[in-house]
C-alpha cells in the first residue's frame, strides 16, 4: 500500500514539473497558473459542479479500466464503450413514453447503457481470449467502429428531423440535478460512488474479486488451482465495458437529457489515466477522478491562459509518470 | 600433463549453501566425469566455471593460471577458452546455426556467412558431428542441435568444453556416437568435462570422476591408466572395467539412509485412490498405467525430463492427455482442473514460481487460493480465512509466522509449505500428486513436508510422489516405480536397483 | 486508374512505414504501441520545420527526427525504468494528441490546423518519402538478414542471453533497432503533414495502431508488413470508390470504417498464426 502511494506522488509531483515547465513555455508563470486554476475553481460553486460532473464519468470509466487491469487485460476502448452507452442510453430514453416513472425509466436507461458498452467489452474479450487478438488494437479500431455505428443509428431515431440535436428523453428518465448553480452535476455522481464503493468490495471481499486478481497476478496459479482463467478474463472484458457505457448517465440523463454528439469525449481515454493512477483501488480511483476531473475543467477555466490541450498533455505525461514510478518503486524495493 | 581445471568453489542460492566448498580438478586433454544427483550441485558447478553464474567465495584456475572471481563472466571464460554446452541449449531459435557462431564477432557490418559455415561444416566433418550450418537452430532436433552447439564452441576456440548432461536427449546410438567423438577429441587436446547421472556412459569414456553430493566433492576416482588396450573408436564395450562403477555409485548416492518412520502399507484390498490408464502426453510419456490405493505411497522416480512434469500435469487436468484417469471412483478424464480438484485430487507442482503461488499476495491469500470451502463461495469468510491461516503457519512452521507478509519474501522452503499446506489440508482428499515436493528446501521443512505427506497418506489419501531424489522416496514410499523416458520401465524398493533402472544401465 | 494507383500510394506510405518501424522495435524484443505518437510528431514536426525553413527536405529530416526522439523516450522508460512497455505505448500517444495540439497552439495559436505550408514535395514520383518507404521495405529486410546490426537485433528479440554471452548489451542492439525505426515512423507522419501542405490536429487517425495490426499479421516480418499495409491501402480506396458509387446512405456513413473493420477481422481470424519474438517485452 505504501508503495503504491509512493508511486503516486511521484507521478503527481512529476506531471506538475513538467506541466510547470510547458506553462513557462507558453509564456505565463506556472504558480500563477495552477493557483489560478484552483482558486477559480473553488471560489465558484458552479465550477465545483462541473469538477464533480467529469469526476462522475471518471470515476465510472476509471473503474471499468480498472477491473480489466486486475484481470491483466488494457481496456483501451472504453471510449467507444462509452459511445456504445451513450447511443444505447438515449435511444431507450427517447423510446420511453412521457409518463414513465423515474423508478423504471432511470434504471431501463441505465441497463442499456450497460448492456451496450458490455457487449462491446465482451466481443474484445472473446476476441482476445478465444482468438489471441492483441485487445489494445481491437478496442481502438471497435473504437472508431461503434463511433460510426453511433452516428448512423442517432441520425436515424434519435436527433431531431434534419438535425444533430438529440430528441429529448421522457422526462423520468432524467436524472436530478445535484443543483449546484446550473453546473451539470447530477445524481449520476451518487450512482458512481455506490459503484465505487460496491466494486472495493467486490474485489477486496468477495472469492470473485480475489478470483479476478489471482487471474491477472499470476495466470499459470490460477489455473493450476482450477481457475477458469479465459473464462475470467472475458467476464472482467465485459464488466469493464459495463462500468465505461453506464458513464453514459452522467451525461446522457444527467446533463443534456438528450444524446449529444460528442458529450463525455476523452472520459474513456482519461479513464486509463484515473484507473493508473489510483492503482486500481476504487478508493484511489475515486480521488484521482477528483484530481483528473479538476485538471480538465480547471484547463477549461484557465483558458485565457494556456490552451486546453495541456491538459491531455499532462494526463499523458500522468500516464508515463505514473507507470515508470511504480515500476522504479518496486525494483527498488519501495 | 598440467592441470585445466582447479577450483574450489561456494554458492549460495537464498540463503541456502548449493556448494559447500566443492572441488574440481581436471588435467588438459581427459575426459572427465561429473556426477551426482539430482540437486547435488553439478549444474551450478560448471555454470561456475563457465561465467555463466557468479561465485559467492573460493577460487579457480584455468590452464594453470589463477582468475579472479568477481570478474569472471561469460565473456571472460570465452576468452579463457572455456565453451559449453547445455541442456536447454543456448542457441537463438530463429537463428541458423552459423549466424549463432558468429553472434558477437562478425567481424563487419555486412556479415560474410559463408567462409564461416564452410569451417563449421569442415570441422564438423572432422571430429565425426556433421553439421548443416545453415539450418535454423529451433528446427533442429535435440541431438542434431546440440552437435551444432559442440561444433560452435570448437570453432570459437575451446579448449575446455563442458557438456552438462548431453545423452539426455539423444538416441542410444547417437549416444555412443557422441562419446566415441568426446574422446577423439580429448586425445586431440581438447579438455571434455562431462556432467552426467549415467554410470555406463563414465565408464565408457571417462579418465576420471569427481562425485558431488549435496554441494560437496566426496570422492574422486581416476582411472586405471592402462588404456592401451582400447582403439580410437569403441567407447564401452571392448573396454576392461578401470572405472570402479559400484565405488562411484555408493558415494553418489551415499551410505544407506536410516529408513525413517515408514508407514504401513495399506491392505490389498484397499479401494483404489488413483488410476492411471495408458496415460501419454504428446512427445513426453507413453503408456504411463498405475494404480495407488488409499492410504499409499507410491513413488515415481527418474532423472529430471523424463516425463515426470508432464506425468503431473496430466494428471491434475492441466495438459491434455490420452488414456484414462480415475480419482476414487470418478472417471477424470477430459475433465479441467477444478473437476479434478473437486473430485478430491491435490496437486502440488513441481516448480511453486509457476503455478504453486501467487508470489505478491499474502500467505494467508495463498493458503486460501482457491480454497472454496475456507474462503465461502461468495463472501469471504475473513475470520475463517485467519484461523485456518494460523493454523496451518502453526502446523507446517511457517517463518516468518506472519499471515500478512508477501510470499515472495519467504524461503524456498517455507515457501513450498505454503503449498502443501493449501493442498494437504483439502477436505475429504482422495488423492495426492506430489511433483518434487522438497526441491530447494532446506532439511528442516524436508521433514515436515514428510511428515505431512504420511499423514495425508494415514487419513485415507492415496499420494503419488514424483521425485528425482531417491532418498525421499525410499524414505517415504511403499512401491517405487521409475520414468525413463516417458514409460514405466520397472519398479523396485532399493538403492541399487533404482539406480540401475534410472540409468538405463540395466537391459 | 492512375489516380487510384496515386491514392494508394499516398495512402500505403505513412502506414507502411508505421508498420515498418513496429516491426523493427518488436523483432528486437521491444513492444511498440506508440507508433501513433511517432507519427503525430512526426507530423508536427516536418510540417513546424518546414513553415520556418521553406524547405519541405529540412521537413522531413525534422520528422525523422522527432520519430527518433519518442523512440529514445520508449526506450528509456522501457529499459532504463522498467516500465510496463504497453502503457509507456499508449501513455506516448495521448502525450502525442495532447502535446501536438498545444505546440499548435504555442507556435501558431491555432486551435486544429497549422498555417498553410509554401512548397511542399511533389505527389508520388518526385515524393522522396515514397522512394524512402520503396527503399526501406526492401533494404529494411535485407539488413536484418545480411548485417550485423540485423543479426544483433534478431537474437536480442529472440534470446538476449546469447548475446549477453558474447559481451554484447542486448540494450544497444534494441536501441539502434528503436532509432532507425523511430526514423522511419517520423518519415511516414512527415509524409501524413507535408502532403497536405500543413498539420491538422490528430491527423494520423488510428493508423498507428492498424500499423500495429500490419505487424502482427506479417509474423514481424518488415517487408510482409509494408506490403500488407498497401494491401490495407488498397482496400481503403476500393471502399472510397464504394462510397461514391453507392448511393446508399448506410454504406456512405460507414464505408470510412473498412480499414478498421478489415484490421479487427485480419487479428480475428489470423492473428495467432506466427508466434512474436521470443523475447518480447522482457527488459
Amino acid at each position: 500500500m505504501k508503495r503504491e502511494l509512493e508511486a503516486a506522488a511521484i507521478a503527481l509531483l512529476a506531471s506538475v514539473a513538467i506541466g510547470s515547465v510547458l506553462i513557462m513555455l507558453y509564456g505565463q508563470s506556472p504558480a500563477h497558473v495552477w493557483w489560478q486554476m484552483i482558486a477559480r475553481t473553488f471560489s465558484s460553486e458552479y465550477n465545483v459542479g462541473q469538477v464533480l460532473f467529469k469526476a462522475t464519468g471518471l470515476v465510472l470509466t476509471g473503474l471499468g479500466v480498472a477491473i480489466a487491469l486486475d484481470a491483466g487485460l488494457f481496456n483501451i476502448g472504453a471510449e467507444g464503450q462509452m459511445v456504445a452507452g451513450l447511443v444505447a442510453c438515449a435511444c431507450t430514453g427517447t423510446a420511453l413514453p412521457a409518463g414513465t416513472p423515474a423508478v423504471i425509466a432511470i434504471p431501463a436507461c441505465a441497463l442499456a447503457a450497460a448492456a451496450a458498452g458490455g457487449a462491446v467489452g465482451a466481443l474484445i474479450g472473446g476476441l482476445r481470449v478465444w482468438r489471441n487478438a492483441n485487445e489494445v488494437i481491437t478496442s481502438i479500431m471497435l473504437n472508431e467502429i461503434v463511433a460510426a455505428v453511433a452516428l448512423a443509428i442517432a441520425s436515424r431515431y434519435i436527433f431531431a428531423n434534419g438535425t444533430t440535436t438529440g430528441l429529448p428523453i421522457a422526462p423520468g428518465a432524467e436524472m436530478p440535478d445535484l443543483g449546484m448553480a446550473g453546473s451539470a452535476a447530477n445524481g449520476a455522481l451518487v450512482l458512481a460512488l455506490l459503484l465505487a464503493a460496491a466494486l472495493w468490495w467486490l474485489r477486496a471481499r468477495t472469492t470473485w474479486g480475489q478470483a479476478l486478481r489471482t487471474v491477472g497476478a499470476d495466470a499459470e496459479a490460477a489455473r493450476s488451482v482450477g481457475l477458469g482463467v479465459g473464462r475470467v478474463r472475458v467476464l472482467a472484458m465485459t464488466a469493464s465495458g459495463a462500468l465505461c457505457g453506464l458513464a453514459a448517465v452522467n451525461f446522457v440523463l444527467g446533463d443534456r437529457h438528450a444524446y449529444e454528439q460528442s458529450a463525455g469525449a476523452g472520459t474513456g481515454f482519461f479513464g486509463l489515466a484515473v484507473a493508473l493512477l489510483g492503482r486500481q483501488h476504487p478508493a484511489g480511483i475515486v480521488a484521482s477522478a477528483l484530481v483528473l476531473g479538476l485538471l480538465t475543467s480547471g484547463g477549461l477555466v484557465v483558458n485565457d491562459l494556456i490552451p486546453k490541450d495541456l491538459t491531455t498533455l499532462l494526463v499523458g505525461v500522468v500516464v508515463l509518470a505514473i507507470t515508470c514510478a511504480s515500476a522504479f518503486v518496486r525494483r527498488t524495493g519501495g | 600433463m598440467t592441470t585445466m581445471i582447479d577450483a574450489t568453489l561456494t554458492k549460495r542460492y537464498a540463503g541456502r549453501e548449493v556448494l559447500r566448498a566443492a572441488t574440481l580438478r581436471v588435467e588438459s586433454g581427459s575426459v572427465h566425469a561429473l556426477v551426482g544427483e539430482n540437486g547435488a550441485g553439478k549444474s551450478t558447478l560448471v555454470k561456475i566455471i563457465a561465467g555463466i553464474v557468479p561465485a559467492d567465495g573460493g577460487t579457480l584456475a584455468i590452464a594453470g593460471a589463477s582468475r579472479a572471481l568477481a570478474r569472471w563472466d561469460r565473456r571472460a571464460a570465452r576468452a579463457a577458452s572455456v565453451g559449453i554446452v547445455q541442456q536447454h541449449g543456448a542457441f537463438a531459435g530463429t537463428l541458423s546455426v552459423v549466424e549463432n557462431a558468429v553472434l558477437g564477432s562478425e567481424g563487419g557490418a555486412m556479415l560474410d556467412l559463408a567462409p564461416v559455415a564452410r569451417a563449421l561444416a569442415k570441422l564438423g566433418d572432422e571430429i565425426g558431428l556433421p553439421v548443416d550450418p545453415w539450418a535454423r537452430a529451433d528446427r533442429l532436433p535435440l541431438g542434431v542441435a546440440q552437435r551444432a552447439e559442440i561444433v560452435t564452441a570448437l570453432y570459437q576456440g575451446a579448449k575446455l568444453l563442458i557438456l552438462d548432461e548431453p545423452t539426455a536427449v539423444l538416441a542410444p546410438v547417437e549416444v555412443d556416437g557422441l562419446l566415441a567423438t568426446l574422446r577423439r577429441l580429448a586425445k586431440a587436446g581438447t579438455t571434455i568435462v562431462l556432467v552426467t547421472h549415467k554410470l555406463d556412459e563414465v565408464r565408457a569414456v571417462a579418465d576420471a570422476v569427481t562425485v558431488l553430493r549435496a554441494g560437496e566433492t566426496v570422492a574422486r576416482i581416476e582411472a586405471a591408466r592402462d588404456r592401451s588396450i582400447a582403439s580410437a573408436g569403441d567407447a564401452g564395450t571392448t573396454w576392461p572395467p578401470s572405472l570402479d562403477v559400484r565405488a562411484i555409485a555408493r558415494a553418489m548416492v551415499g551410505a544407506d539412509v536410516p529408513a525413517g518412520d515408514k508407514i504401513e502399507a495399506p491392505a490389498e484390498v484397499a479401494p483404489v485412490a488413483l488410476a492411471l490408464a495408458k496415460v501419454g502426453v504428446a512427445g513426453a510419456l507413453h503408456d504411463v498405467t498405475l494404480e495407488v490405493r488409499r492410504g499409499e505411497l507410491v513413488g515415481i522416480a527418474g532423472v529430471d525430463g523424463n516425463g515426470q512434469r508432464e506425468l503431473a500435469l496430466a494428471i491434475a487436468g492441466l495438459a491434455a492427455h490420452t488414456g484414462r484417469v480415475r480419482i476414487g471412483a470418478r472417471d477424470v478424464t477430459g475433465a479441467a482442473a477444478a473437476r479434478r480438484l473437486a473430485a478430491g485430487l491435490a496437486y502440488i507442482p513441481e516448480d511453486r514460481h509457476h503455478g504453486g503461488l501467487v508470489l505478491d499476495a499474502s500467505v494467508a491469500d495463498n493458503l486460501a487460493l482457491g480454497r472454496r470451502d475456507i474462503t465461502g463461495a461468495f463472501r469471504i469468510d475473513r475470520a475463517r480465512v485467519a484461523t485456518f491461516a494460523a493454523e496451518r503457519i502453526r502446523e507446517l512452521d511457517v517463518r516468518p509466522p506472519d499471515a500478512h507478509a508477501i510470499a515472495r519474501a519467504l524461503s524456498g522452503g517455507n515457501q513450498q509449505k505454503l503449498v502443501i499446506g493449501r493442498e494437504l489440508s483439502r477436505p475429504a482428499l482422495s488423492a495426492v500428486v506430489a511433483a518434487q515436493p522438497t526441491r530447494g528446501v532446506d532439511l528442516g521443512a524436508v521433514a515436515r513436508i514428510h511428515d505431512q505427506l504420511r499423514a495425508a497418506a494415514r487419513a485415507g489419501a492415496g499420494v503419488l510422489v514424483i521425485s528425482a531424489d531417491l532418498d525421499e522416496l525410499l524414505a517415504l514410499c511403499h512401491r517405487i516405480f521409475v520414468l525413463l523416458r516417458g514409460r514405466i520401465v520397472g519398479s523396485a524398493v532399493e538403492r541399487a536397483a533404482l539406480g540401475a533402472l534410472m540409468t538405463g544401465a540395466s537391459g | 486508374m492512375i489516380d487510384f494507383a496515386a491514392a494508394v500510394i499516398t495512402g500505403a506510405v505513412p502506414l507502411a512505414l508505421a508498420a515498418m518501424c513496429g516491426a523493427i522495435t518488436e523483432r528486437a524484443g521491444v513492444i511498440d504501441l506508440a507508433l501513433e505518437a511517432k507519427l503525430l510528431f512526426g507530423a508536427f514536426a516536418a510540417a513546424a520545420v518546414a513553415l520556418a525553413t521553406g524547405s519541405p527536405w529540412l521537413g522531413l529530416l525534422g520528422g525523422m527526427a522527432a520519430g527518433m526522439a519518442v523512440a529514445l523516450a520508449q526506450l528509456g522508460c522501457a529499459l532504463w525504468l522498467y516500465a510496463d512497455q504497453v502503457i509507456v505505448g499508449v501513455g506516448l500517444n495521448i502525450l502525442a494528441l495532447g502535446g501536438t495540439r498545444y505546440l499548435l497552439a504555442l507556435l501558431y495559436h491555432e486551435g486544429a490546423n497549422s498555417p498553410e505550408l509554401q512548397s511542399t514535395f511533389p505527389p508520388i514520383a518526385g515524393n522522396p518519402i515514397v522512394w524512402l518507404a520503396v527503399a526501406a521495405a526492401i533494404a529494411v529486410p535485407l539488413a536484418l538478414a545480411r548485417t550485423r546490426w540485423g543479426l544483433r537485433l534478431r537474437a536480442a528479440g529472440d534470446r538476449p542471453d546469447a548475446l549477453v554471452a558474447v559481451g554484447v548489451a542486448p540494450r544497444r542492439a534494441r536501441l539502434a533497432a528503436a532509432l532507425v525505426g523511430g526514423a522511419l515512423a517520423g518519415a511516414g507522419g512527415a509524409q501524413l503533414s507535408l502532403s497536405v501542405y500543413g498539420f491538422v490536429a490528430d491527423m494520423s487517425g488510428g493508423r498507428g495502431y492498424i500499423a500495429l495490426a500490419m505487424v502482427i499479421l506479417s509474423g514481424w516480418r518488415p517487408g510482409y508488413a509494408a506490403l500488407a499495409s498497401v494491401g490495407l491501402a488498397i482496400a481503403n480506396q476500393l471502399a472510397h470508390k464504394l462510397e461514391m458509387w453507392v448511393d446508399v446512405l448506410i454504406v456512405r456513413e460507414l464505408a470510412h470504417l473498412l480499414p478498421y473493420v478489415l484490421t479487427l477481422l485480419v487479428l480475428a481470424i489470423w492473428g495467432s498464426r506466427r508466434p512474436p519474438p521470443a523475447s518480447l517485452g522482457k527488459p
